[in-house]
């Protein structure tokens, strides 16, 4: 792809030298131009170039007769309609990776909200009473460990359906992080903003959003961020049981089926939705949060 | 008795200590202190005293452990917006603007008794005492530090305070700007007649605003160790008074009651 790229700019750079010369308007506008393509090639041909000689490695790697996994050649060779058309529809459960992942963003939107409120309300309970703090703190630091396809048989055994159970299995992977960073915001809270409330006389309430969550912010939202990541690996777990079109549903039926090329393709979709997410939920909070990082 | 309807503020032998573990620190000692309406005191003492625990007390922030404090006969036990605090570090919350900062006290505590238009008025009102108004819009993080201590006054008389109370307000800001905000406070007072306790260790920033200078015995188990009356006349130009008689005279005994009576030991125990 890029070496196509390259030929294709090659030639109109040359008519370009000639005519442009003797402006000296448009030689700025030329060094403004060059300056941001050398900025976006500083940003982006670094990661282009990791990943050509990844992509390299791996398919001197695999191209033995007995290898376990498939070449990024096949890869392509055989799962490019999945990578090219993300939205196709041909049938319920034949439809583009692009529908999959929009599965199971719902599914996740629902556990991670969940989580979300829970979490901060949890959190700002906690860290206003050091005895709360106290007798949580080790029970969710011991709890925070337990991967989220561990969850799976006992949420199963307590819904008795698959999709509360897969929710469910999303919210308790996501929530111990917004716990313990809201619970640490709210201790982190000044004594003095802690002296104007009392001064004025503001009820819990009030309190609440007037000066905890602007103030523990920034806090809340770096466990938002990492609750997010966590509930979007869980999808795989949570989908193992709740069948239907989402992308980790579509890894598990790919294995069943023995479509590794598929799963690959999956991978990727997965990594960078999770990415994307990411980085959405760090925008927000910048955005939320504004003011209090001075 | 009879003297009831003098005491505004009424401090009645007040001590209070911290309870750490076992470990009992006594930090106020019976302190006896009556305040009138109107009046400005000054508490001055080195640091350490106490100084800031009695304020806190009055403000209702920490708890006496014995005596009373009342304000017009009603005990003092809880803080609320009749005895307003301007705090040393400003404590304006960064992520409203100056005038959200004063709004929120505001709406607070005239929300049943002012309408809309009547509480905006009056936000501006108090942003213009202490010339605020061209920065209502920006942000603590973008103004000065003593325009910041303005914002907190303003913020603390919107309350339409009882008492005021300022706990070492212009500590932290330069010579020339401390004197700016005693102008301001000078003719903030001279204006509504408030009540104002000012924490300070200024000698001349006591004598200069006060009615009556409190100075505290040194810790542990600090007390009122005199009380002097500055009968210098309103209002008071500090030029002026750089050389008046009475002036002179009470700076004077208020640093020979710090550094000869009640000379700080830096480390005593």
């Amino acid at each position: 792809m890029s070496v196509v790229a390259l030929k294709k700019t090659a030639p109109p750079a040359k008519q370009a030298t000639a005519e442009v010369l003797p402006l000296p308007v448009t030689a700025r506008s030329g060094q403004w131009l060059r300056k941001s393509v050398s900025g976006f090639g500083a940003a982006v041909l670094p990661p282009l170039v990791v990943l050509f000689v990844l992509l390299a490695i791996w398919q001197i790697a695999f191209s033995g007769p007995n290898a376990g996994l498939p070449t990024p050649t096949k890869v392509w060779a055989e799962s490019s309609e999945l990578i090219l058309d993300p939205f196709f529809v041909y049938g319920s459960q034949d439809i583009g990776l692009g529908w999959r992942v929009l599965t199971s963003l719902e599914r996740v939107a629902y556990g991670f909200g969940l989580a979300a409120v829970a979490g901060v309300l949890m959190g700002a309970l906690i860290g206003q009473s050091a005895l709360m703090m106290r007798g949580f703190d080790p029970i969710f630091q011991v709890l925070r460990t337990v991967p989220p396809l561990a969850w799976l048989p006992i949420s199963l055994a307590a819904f008795m359906d698959s999709r509360p159970s897969a929710i469910f299995v999303i919210f308790i992977t996501a929530i111990w992080p917004i716990i313990i960073n809201t619970a640490a915001g709210v201790r982190a809270i000044p004594q003095d903003y802690r002296n104007v409330a009392a001064v004025l006389r503001l009820n819990q309430i009030e309190f609440f959003w007037k000066i905890m969550v602007p103030s523990a912010a920034p806090y809340i939202f770096s466990g938002l961020r990492i609750g997010v990541g966590l509930s979007w690996l869980a999808i795989v777990a949570a989908e193992m049981l709740t069948g239907g079109v989402g992308i980790g549903f579509f890894i598990w039926d790919a294995w069943n089926s023995s479509r590794l090329t598929d799963i690959i393709v999956a991978l990727i979709y997965i990594g960078v939705t999770g990415f994307v997410l990411d980085r959405l939920v760090g925008w927000i909070g910048s955005v939320v949060s504004r003011g209090t990082a001075t | 008795m009879t003297m009831a309807p003098t005491k505004y503020l009424h401090i009645d032998r007040v001590c209070k200590s911290f309870t750490n573990g076992s470990k009992v620190t006594e930090v106020l000692s019976d302190i006896r202190l009556t305040i009138d309406k109107g009046e400005f005191v000054s508490i001055i003492g080195h640091s350490g005293c106490g100084k800031s625990t009695l304020l806190n007390l009055i403000a209702g922030l920490t708890d006496v452990t014995t005596g009373a404090l009342k304000l017009e006969g009603r005990e003092v036990n809880a803080p609320g917006p009749e005895r307003a605090v301007v705090f040393q570090n400003h404590s304006l919350l960064p992520w409203l603007s100056v005038y959200d900062n004063v709004k929120l006290a505001v709406t607070k505590v005239f929300s049943s008794t002012k309408s809309r238009a009547e509480r905006h008025d009056w936000i501006m009102q108090n942003l213009d005492l202490v010339q605020m108004t061209h920065a209502a819009d920006k942000r603590p993080g973008e103004i000065s530090g003593g325009m910041r201590q303005r914002v907190g006054i303003a913020r603390a008389l919107s309350m339409e305070p009882k008492v005021l109370l300022l706990d070492e307000p212009f500590g932290a800001l330069d010579a020339l700007t401390r004197a700016h905000l005693q102008d301001a406070v000078m003719d903030i007072h001279a204006r509504l007649g408030n009540t104002m306790i000012m924490i300070t260790h200024d000698v001349d920033e006591a004598v200069l605003l006060a009615d009556r200078i409190v100075m505290m015995t040194n810790g542990p188990a600090a007390t009122i160790g005199e009380v002097l009356d500055v009968a210098i006349p309103r209002p008071r130009d500090r030029i002026a008074l750089a050389s008046h008689p009475d002036y002179v005279r009470a700076r004077e005994s208020v640093l020979r009651f710090l550094y000869e009576r009640h000379r700080f030991v830096e480390a005593a125990e």
